[in-house]
């Protein structure tokens, strides 16, 4: 059980990704969209005031959190504990799949009904249920499609971005029998009917967390569908999984990060639902779940605590840096071969699942800083990515030995005004054998893989400090 | 005022003229300038790819060459960035530590200059074509430069300026990126061909020597008749 979507590595991920021209077009199109309503979201409603100031109190938030995040877990397990429901802290993927094994074989539990949930994804629960024999079904539009179509989220937020209305009415006219048109009213209906009549018939509900409440000992959830809400209410029974990292210690909390979350992820004010549900067992609401259970799942998140990774503890799965990353934008989620994609995909991934696995994704970005620029809780995404970095060519993962010995060499010319003077007088000379019209179009060695796709321009012979010396001799200002 | 020119690496490899074009400039503006002989580079390709060690001797180097300065200027947002990350990069050493931030005080990309510390958005060029501005990742981002080459390009008599669309996307340059992840690196100049192209101007200005020397590239490659230029080039460029 882990993170890891497939098999594949990530330059194969890469080569077939980028011919999905349906993908990339789909993804495009989207960021462009989502980066819009986001601005205007950010900047044209006045009485939200000013985004900076939002962010900067986001990221405060996060990281009084995740300093004192064991008082913060307690205090919310106390608090559950107290209202009568259970708590079971995960260490690993395995330690949680097995606790919600026990409740639902407890409840004699055939049909399940799911929110959408990453880390629900992150350890594999749905097939940890299927092999039980349970009929597990999820509600979010979009992970339901997924699901009939044995696919793995391409987005955080829009988890079958990557298909359009055409792949749909196919893959459920193949899955479920479907005979209607690709019209997404239609096929909304449908689903809808089809949602219905399953959560009727469920025993037990599962859901994510987007955030709990510590004070109040309280999961919410952020969505637009309303599906979650039968999920919390319908069944009498009602497991949550959350990272531990979700929590938020108050209401006043939640309200700034819910604020961030909806205008980040998708440029609303506030999503249609936020649902917030508390074991209520002993007064018998209508609405409370009789028998609630939270799990709270380490799984390598305890790794990033007091490192310089744990700034990427503060996420809070908006998919903002995934809807401006110019990498995803052409490699599709998919590509991460991970289920956390873009820039905190490729910082977190290497966390929770470990450099062997994930040790290209750090590479997969050209550290332009649109993700730290994006992040609502102001996670220095590129420099994380520069912290995996170093960690990878200091021995955490593979490098080449020929890179490391390049580096060396480019730090002791660097660190030498003659030996890189040596160098720079040398190069037209050496590449001159390349070199024609001024540039080159098919470089050796390092140079390959750039004048494979661009020339590249032949160094000038032209020395600048040699002219540096003439002008300052007395040469016209004006030459 | 005396200004301490810092070329860049890539700047003396490949760009004497861009040096030569940022001489000319600050000159005609009053400054005096001077070429530290020690300087070498700013170590962002060793810093960005992990290789801190050999990042932080390019970074000793760099203090001690301008030491004596009392304005480093250059012509690369990118590389400025990188001396302003010297700080982070030497923050466990109390001795260069502050070496380290007195330099990153004290350096400045040239538009940054032109129009903060000289107040200049005028420098009286005159450069008649139909161009578009790149505006470049560390530039804009890290280094918090996103006006003043835009300022200054406004002032500038023949030229007609083209907004880019999707401007704020890297161009694919990434340093050692453009080389480690070639085939993601080709799709994003690709579309920022497409977009340059879009806006049917004949040159494209930036004020990053490495970002123009990506685009360059491709553009020359798909043979593409659209001129490239620094924006010390097109700046010094005068009746």
């Amino acid at each position: 059980m882990s993170i890891k979507i497939d098999d594949k590595n990530f330059y194969d991920h890469v080569d077939q990704e980028l011919k999905d021209t349906f993908m990339r077009n789909a993804i495009s199109n989207a960021q462009d969209n989502l980066r819009g309503k986001k601005i205007a979201a950010t900047t044209e409603d006045e009485p939200f005031g000013n985004w900076e100031e939002w962010r900067n109190a986001g990221e405060e938030i996060r990281r009084h959190t995740l300093e004192n995040l064991d008082y913060y877990l307690q205090q919310l397990s106390e608090n559950i504990a107290e209202r009568g429901g259970h708590v079971f802290f995960a260490a690993t993927a395995e330690e949680a799949n097995q606790y919600i094994k026990e409740v639902v074989e407890q409840k004699n539990a055939r049909n399940v009904v799911k929110t959408k949930s990453m880390v629900t994804e992150e350890i594999s629960l749905n097939e940890m249920l299927e092999d039980m024999g349970c009929d597990i079904l999820e509600t979010d539009l979009g992970e339901y499609i997924l699901q009939i179509d044995d696919d793995r989220p391409s987005h955080f937020v829009a988890p079958s971005l990557h298909k359009n209305k055409e792949q749909i009415r196919d893959t459920y006219r193949e899955k479920i029998a479907y005979d209607g048109t690709e019209k997404p009213e239609e096929l909304t209906v449908y689903t809808r009917k089809v949602l219905r009549e399953k959560f009727l018939q469920a025993d037990v509900g599962i859901t994510g967390c987007n955030f709990a409440v510590a004070d109040s000992g309280t999961v919410t959830l952020v969505t637009n569908e309303g599906n979650a809400n039968m999920v919390t209410t319908l069944p009498d029974t009602q497991i949550s999984v959350m990272g531990m990292e979700r929590v938020v210690p108050s209401w006043e909390d939640l309200d700034v990060l819910v604020s961030l979350l909806c205008r980040s992820a998708v440029g609303q004010h506030l999503s249609t639902y936020v649902t917030a549900v508390s074991p209520d067992v002993e007064s018998d609401t209508v609405d409370a779940p009789s028998d609630f259970h939270l799990v709270i799942l380490d799984g390598g998140r305890s790794r990033a605590l007091g490192t310089e990774f744990q700034e990427a503890l503060h996420c809070i799965r908006c998919a903002a840096c995934v809807n401006v990353c110019p990498v995803y934008r052409h490699i599709g989620g998919h590509a991460y071969g991970s289920i956390y994609q873009g820039p905190i995909g490729a910082v977190l991934s290497p966390i929770l699942a470990g450099y062997e696995e994930y040790q290209e994704l750090p590479f997969a970005s050209s550290l332009c800083g649109a993700c730290t620029e994006a992040c609502p809780v102001k996670i220095p995404l590129h420099e994380l990515l520069i912290r995996h970095r170093e960690r990878i060519v200091a021995g955490e993962g593979k490098t080449k030995a020929s890179e490391k010995l390049m580096m060396k060499g480019f730090g002791n010319m660097t660190s030498s005004a003659s030996v890189f003077q040596t160098a720079v007088k040398a190069a037209p000379t050496l590449t001159r054998p390349f070199a024609k019209d001024g540039s080159i179009s098919k470089g050796p060695g390092p140079l390959k893989a750039w004048t494979n796709k661009r020339d590249f321009p032949a160094p000038s012979k032209d020395n600048f400090r040699q002219w540096f010396a003439d002008h300052k001799r007395g040469g016209d200002i004006n030459e | 005022m005396k200004v301490s020119l810092f070329l860049t690496c890539i700047g003396e490899v490949f760009y004497p003229n861009v040096g030569k074009d940022v001489v000319k400039v600050l000159e005609r503006l009053g400054c005096e300038v001077d070429f530290p002989e020690g300087q070498t580079c700013c170590g962002q390709p060793a810093y960005n790819s992990g290789y801190r060690k050999d990042a932080i001797k390019g970074a000793k180097q760099m203090i001690n060459a301008f030491a004596g300065a009392a304005y480093v200027v250059a012509p690369s947002g990118s590389c400025v960035a990188m001396v302003h990350e010297y700080p982070a990069l030497l923050q466990d050493d109390a001795y260069w530590l502050d070496k380290a931030r007195e330099l990153s005080n004290k350096t400045y990309e040239f538009t940054q200059f032109l129009v903060d510390v000289l107040q200049v958005t005028d420098v009286g060029a005159v450069y008649p074509a139909k161009a578009t501005y790149h505006s470049s990742c560390h530039m804009n981002r890290l280094l918090g430069v996103k006006e003043a080459p835009k300022q200054l390009l406004q002032h500038v008599e023949g030229l007609e300026l083209e907004p880019l669309s999707n401007g704020y996307d890297c161009c694919g340059f990434g340093g050692t990126f453009a080389v480690k992840m070639s085939a993601i690196s080709e799709q994003m100049v690709d579309e920022k061909v497409r977009h340059i192209e879009e806006t049917n101007a004949d040159t494209l200005i930036g004020a990053d020597c490495s970002c123009l020397m990506n685009i360059k590239g491709r553009l020359e490659r798909l043979d593409k008749p659209i001129e490239v230029k620094h924006i010390a080039e097109v700046l010094n460029h005068h009746k």
